[in-house]
């Protein structure tokens, strides 16, 4: 795709998000409101069933069972898949 | 079953030459049968249950309840391994190979991926699931497969971490690029062989 020169001039890297995403990911998840893929139905973290076991956490909609959250921890990483979901959204500081 | 003696001895934290000789690094020996799921345990009626063959061979193959159950079976015994770490010795299955349900397939793919009611998917090397290593099994222990194991039929392929043993398999997908699967996208190992100890990507 060819970009205008403009757009580049205007494009910054990642890093450039870093304040929005730390404010993003560093707070209480569970009271977050998430939109499921499945079926779009919109439900608190807390209100997900909680499938899985030692493998992970697999959070599904109450109402279609779609993977909204899976979480799993590998050794000293940790994974977050959020295809099950169109957006999730999260209390911030005006 | 064991009695009192085999039990007591059996459950001594150490194992013995051939327990230890038999177990992958990492793992414990049990005697129970853990279940582990990711989704609520689906329930499909045999009248409506079939197993498919798709994507890279010339015609889909299809096999309802019926007609699966007609197709050569085979029982086999064998040591089952979870990611998890937990092992069991000895447990006998029964089902049809997947060299029966590829038998004479023409197909480019190199990989498979296994679907399953529930959306749970796994993916498998062709190579590693034909010469006498992988079944759909459908009893347990001389018993149907109860749903929470995967009833009426699951994946077994026992040399590699048993969530590549997809419970609820209704079909197998040929591919021709490999394409991980459920807990293989999470941070799990996409080969998954417990005597290497591929737990996790990376291992
Ligand atoms: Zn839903």
């Amino acid at each position: 795709m060819e970009r205008s020169g403009n757009e580049t001039d205007r494009r910054l890297d990642g890093n450039a998000a870093g304040g929005l995403l730390a404010e993003a990911f560093c707070v209480e998840m569970t009271t977050a409101v998430v939109v499921c893929a499945g079926c779009g139905a919109e439900a608190v973290v807390a209100e997900l069933l909680r499938y899985g076991h030692e493998m992970g956490a697999i959070l599904r909609c109450a109402g279609c069972d779609t993977a909204v959250v899976r979480i799993a921890r590998t050794g000293d990483r940790l994974w977050l898949d959020l295809r099950g979901a169109v957006n999730l959204r999260v209390s911030a500081a005006p | 079953m064991g009695g009192f003696v085999s039990r007591g001895f059996r459950s001594r934290r150490r194992p013995d030459a051939e327990t230890a000789e038999r177990l992958p690094p990492g793992q414990y020996l049990t005697r129970d049968f853990p279940v582990l799921s990711a989704g609520p345990t689906p329930r499909t009626s045999l009248s409506t249950w079939d197993f498919s063959v798709v994507g890279a061979l010339p015609e889909p193959r299809r096999w309802t309840w019926d007609e699966f159950q007609a197709l050569p079976t085979e029982t086999v015994t064998k040591d089952i391994h979870c990611v998890t770490k937990w092992s069991k010795f000895d447990t006998v299955w029964e089902g049809v190979s997947l060299d029966t349900l590829l038998a004479g397939v023409e197909t480019d793919a190199t990989h498979l991926v296994a679907f399953c009611d529930g959306g749970y998917t796994t993916n498998l090397p062709l190579a590693e699931v034909t010469g006498g290593r992988a079944w759909v099994a459908f009893t347990f222990d001389g018993a149907p497969l109860a749903p929470e194991h995967g009833g009426p039929a699951r994946l077994l392929v026992p040399h590699l971490y048993f969530w590549k043993s997809a419970k609820w398999v209704r079909g197998l997908e040929l591919v021709e690029r490999d394409r991980p699967g459920f807990w293989e996208t999470l941070g799990y190992h996409n080969h998954a062989d417990p005597w290497r100890e591929q737990r996790y990507q990376g291992d």
